[in-house]
């Protein structure tokens, strides 16, 4: 031990321990904010702000070549649901709004089913496989859900088209003599749709198989239960977080979808998306367009909050 | 003695605790499914003809068409352009976020802070798209600016997300004793980031970096609706093109954006999988 | 306290409290605790986990602010001074190496941040490395060492910027029983070395009484009692000291005359022997004492044996055996005997048997 540091001497501090302790804590919480502004001023102007703004434009005018006038009117509101007669003003349900809200949410759903009948066996299969290989199946499982959503939806619409793979290997075969009409049907957009998010059930299905005690099947096997029993009462229970997060992940973006019924519905199978667009270009009804975009903003936090809420229920139950 | 018979002929095929019957047909349909629409679509980017159904043997062609089609060029330029930016940004201020949210107790307002960075995950994007185009088109009526500055600032909002997740998973599973010691041996806070926090962020900083990079390079909702005339990306190039006739052109500039994307997820699994 | 005697203080807590948390759900991890600790001591803090006494040495690295009183480096009041300002280090529990650093970058660390120049820092390095013997692995990096490797890089660290005061948590605890032993030897090897004060926290008893100077046994975030290791095991002042360290034997007796710290104790078989008797004990009757296993015999029943009672188990350790006599209370009484080569099978359970107590043997508790 030849060297010998030189530290500063201790300055006398002035505060007492309290005060320090407390101007530490202080001093820790706005660094913390002065941390966060920044990213939270760009989410402000481009996220959260525009939202507000939104929201008082459904209550303004529309404007007769898109845009808005500056006077209140429900106006917006209103022509979500109901319509107004050119002619002679009567009121009746705006016919064309209900279908489309309707297909949105039964393409949701159907999307959401047949997502989950094809991703807990494929997340179950993952699960299933050695610790080595495990991350390459997961691997193959996130690139597409990494890859351009609108490739995915094109290449889609090149193997249904009535020219496409799928028609002529059927043709070839002679199963048929004309093409099948997939595309631009509501099948091809719940088809495109289960193939562009399927990655979003397989993957939160799977982190809450990979926390699986696999003991606990053995354990229902040694009670007598069949395969079926112990699927239903001892895996699908322990794994409902999964499948619960899955859904909503897939429902969520499947409600709000405008690339793939764009393509795939081809103006004719409008969903809730398209809807909206169509208020702010042809339909040059922004207050609507905002009205509209406040409602499948409401339905998919609603959608959220029962996630949240079901997710906390079981945490409180639990401890 | 009939029964017993029968059920050792059953059992011949030991009973596994872990199958479910069906399952495994139902994965690999799933990951052909995944799959499978993908190949032909390469395929025929290399098809001299100018069909995407009919194959008529293979050339470069469209990818030198593409290459040469000025659209295009633009098109990749400033997407290119917009995602460099947009994930340079955003990566930054998520790495902020992620140090004024990780590792210290919990203070009031940090669940807004959460749900503020996670708002565009969560809010479907063509009504984050529509709301985008309200204000822009103000700003754009009031500055008779119609720059890519409102693109930029759009995706660099919604790539925060992306970006903040590796990073602050990273920061997590980081040993805060680290810091401690760090601070234990003379170095001051400005030092203890930039000689421990920092080099031992870097991975995560990276993940985010290029999830943000493929995200935006990757946007077709949100730019469609920001963005001013002229202004294309790849993606919404793409979308406008589907309306019309399609030729393999299409095709091979999917196949690289498939690429690009396929790269730069590969890049980030094996980062991520290395130990802290 | 005692700070008279035995050399000028290193560090010295003055009436420190430590709450974590508010209103409610607050937690009180230590409660006006003053503790003066000397320089060039080896300095034990020892007790369960959360009796404060890694409070009390994060305090002292200054991670932690105490919500009252103030920590003394060498008469200076330090606790408005972040960690970094110091002279003090520490070799964390989970030894906290930089894992993007070598070896030899882990132990410069402290000397840069310090700025010393290129040449002494090289320096340094080298005989840190030959003092705790890692020369050949300075390229390493931290993460293909071992255990007891990262554990010496720890201290190498700890200590290359010469501190006044080195701060040791649990820093044995992750190592197997075998490296323990070694690394108990070694840092005491190193601490004689240096001539630096260490203050070392532990839950392990036997650590403490093997290692320190002194000792400070803590509980519920107080200090409870500080002495030399015979001091603690000998003489345990407190119920809390007496059962946390070694096993003992607690019993009922009256305090009959208390003289300079030495007293006559009867007990209930109506015999009067000698014990130690705390600091501002008074002789008023009911008091509990302890004794401890090995200072008790086990005896033919007779005049000469302070207890009697029923021999009820004998369990043989190998080295020494353990007799459970029943005196007719709710615990057995312990004796723990050396095997002798041929006095096998001079008792067996069911026997009468006497207990006799050594002399000064028993100790009076404060309660």
């Amino acid at each position: 031990m030849t060297v010998t540091a030189t530290h500063e001497g201790p300055v006398r501090p002035t505060k007492s321990a309290a005060e320090v302790a407390a101007d530490a804590t202080q001093r820790d919480i706005r660094n913390c904010w002065l941390l966060c502004a920044p990213a939270l001023i760009v989410l402000l102007c481009a996220a959260s702000g525009p939202l507000a703004i939104m929201l008082m434009y459904s209550f303004l005018k529309a404007g007769d070549y898109g845009g808005v006038l500056w006077t209140f009117s429900t106006e917006g509101w209103f022509s979500v649901f109901v319509q107004r007669d050119i002619f002679d003003e009567t009121l009746s349900l705006a016919d064309a709004h209900v279908s489309i809200f309707w297909r949105s949410l039964k393409l949701s759903i159907l999307t959401t089913l047949l997502a989950l009948c094809l991703g807990f066996p494929t997340a179950y299969f993952i699960a299933m496989r050695p610790l080595q290989t495990r991350n390459l199946w997961l691997f193959l499982i996130t690139i597409p859900f990494w890859t351009n959503l609108l490739i995915r939806t094109f290449a889609i619409m090149e193997m249904i088209r009535n020219h496409g793979i799928i028609n002529s290997l059927l043709k070839s075969i002679g199963v048929i003599d004309e093409p099948i009409q997939m595309l631009f049907t509501d099948f091809s957009v719940m088809l495109g749709m289960t193939y562009v998010y399927l990655p979003l059930m397989v993957l939160p299905i799977y982190a809450s198989m990979e926390k699986f005690d696999f003991r606990l099947v053995e354990a229902g096997y040694d009670l007598y239960a069949s395969r079926f029993r112990v699927l239903r009462r001892i895996i699908i229970p322990l794994v409902k977080p999964g499948i619960i997060a899955g859904s909503i992940l897939v429902f969520v973006p499947s409600l709000g979808a405008y690339v793939t019924p764009r393509v795939l519905g081809g103006g004719k199978r409008m969903m809730l998306g398209n809807l909206i667009e169509l208020q702010f270009g042809q339909g040059r009804n922004w207050p609507l367009g905002a009205a509209l975009s406040i409602t499948l903003l409401v339905i998919v936090m609603a959608a959220l909050l029962i996630y949240v809420r079901s997710v906390q229920r079981r945490d409180g139950g639990h401890g | 003695m009939a029964e017993l018979g029968m059920s050792s002929a059953v059992t011949r095929r030991a009973f596994s605790v872990r199958k479910m019957t069906g399952f495994t047909a139902v994965a690999i349909v799933c990951f052909i499914m995944l799959y499978a629409p993908l190949l032909p679509l390469v395929a025929y980017s290399f098809n001299s003809g100018s069909s995407i159904a009919l194959w008529e043997g293979f050339s470069w062609r469209w990818y030198e068409a593409a290459w040469r089609n000025e659209l295009v060029q633009d098109a990749a330029f400033r997407s290119l352009f917009v995602a460099t930016l947009a994930s340079t940004f955003a990566t930054a201020l998520a790495t902020m976020a992620a140090l004024g949210t990780t590792r210290t107790r919990a203070y009031r307002g940090l669940t807004a802070i959460y749900a503020m960075i996670n708002q565009p995950l969560m809010v479907p994007e063509i009504v984050t798209a529509v709301a985008l185009l309200i204000v822009f088109a103000v700003i754009k009526t009031a500055t008779n600016y119609h720059g890519l500055v409102y693109l930029i600032t759009a995706h660099t909002a919604f790539c925060i997300p992306f970006a903040y997740l590796p990073i602050r998973a990273r920061l997590e599973g980081m040993d805060i004793s680290l810091e401690t010691a760090a601070a234990d041996l003379y170095a001051t806070p400005w030092k203890t980031f930039r000689r421990v926090t920092l080099p031992l962020l870097w991975p995560g900083i990276l993940a985010g970096a290029m999830l943000a990079f493929v995200i935006s390079l990757d946007d077709v909702v949100i730019t469609e609706f920001v963005k001013s005339p002229g202004q294309d990306t790849l993606p919404t190039y793409m979308l406008g093109q589907l309306r019309r006739v399609i030729t393999p052109e299409i095709n091979a500039i999917s196949t690289v954006l498939l690429t690009v994307s396929a790269v730069m997820v590969t890049f980030f699994f094996f980062l991520n999988r290395k130990k802290m | 306290m005692n700070s008279a005697k035995g050399g000028p203080a290193a560090v010295q807590a003055l009436n420190v409290s430590k709450v974590f948390g508010e209103g409610d759900s607050a937690v009180v991890a230590l409660d006006n605790v003053s503790v003066n600790i000397r320089q060039n001591e080896f300095f034990t803090l020892l007790g369960p986990s959360g009796c404060g006494k890694t409070t009390l040495l994060r305090l002292i690295a200054g991670f932690d602010h105490p919500s009252n009183g103030a920590i003394l480096l060498e008469g200076e009041d330090i606790s408005g001074l972040p960690p970094y300002q110091r002279p003090v280090n520490t070799v964390f529990q989970s030894y906290a190496l930089f894992p993007h650093m070598t070896v030899a970058g882990n132990i410069a660390f402290g000397l840069e941040m310090l700025g010393k120049s290129k040449p002494e820092i090289d320096a340094t390095v080298t005989d840190m490395l030959r003092l705790v013997q890692m020369e050949e692995l300075k390229d390493r990096q931290t993460s293909q060492i071992s255990g007891g490797q990262q554990q010496r890089v720890a201290l190498a660290r700890a200590l290359a910027p010469h501190p006044k005061v080195l701060l040791l948590d649990e820093p044995l605890s992750a190592l197997d029983l075998k490296l323990r032993k070694e690394m108990q030897i070694e840092l005491k090897r190193l601490q004689h070395e240096t001539g630096i004060t260490f203050i070392f926290v532990t839950h392990d008893q036997e650590e403490a009484l093997t290692m320190s100077d002194r000792i400070a046994v803590m509980s519920a975030g107080n200090i409870l009692q500080v002495g030399t290791p015979r001091d603690i095991y000998d003489h345990p002042a407190e119920r809390f000291v007496a059962n946390f360290i070694g096993e003992t034997n607690f019993f009922q007796a009256e305090l009959v005359s208390v003289k300079k710290g030495a007293g006559k104790i009867k007990l209930a078989s109506g015999k009067t022997i000698t014990a130690t008797v705390p600091d501002g004990l008074v002789a008023n009757g009911h008091i509990t004492a302890v004794v401890r296993p090995e200072h008790a015999r086990i005896v033919e029943p007779g005049a000469s044996s302070t207890l009697v009672g029923t021999l009820e188990n004998i369990v043989y350790f190998g080295t020494d055996t353990h007799f459970h006599v029943a005196l007719g209370g709710e615990e057995a009484f312990i004796v723990r005997m050396q095997n002798a080569r041929d006095d096998a099978g001079k008792f067996s359970t069911g026997m009468n048997v006497g207990i006799t107590i050594d002399a000064n043997a028993a100790q009076v508790l404060r309660d």
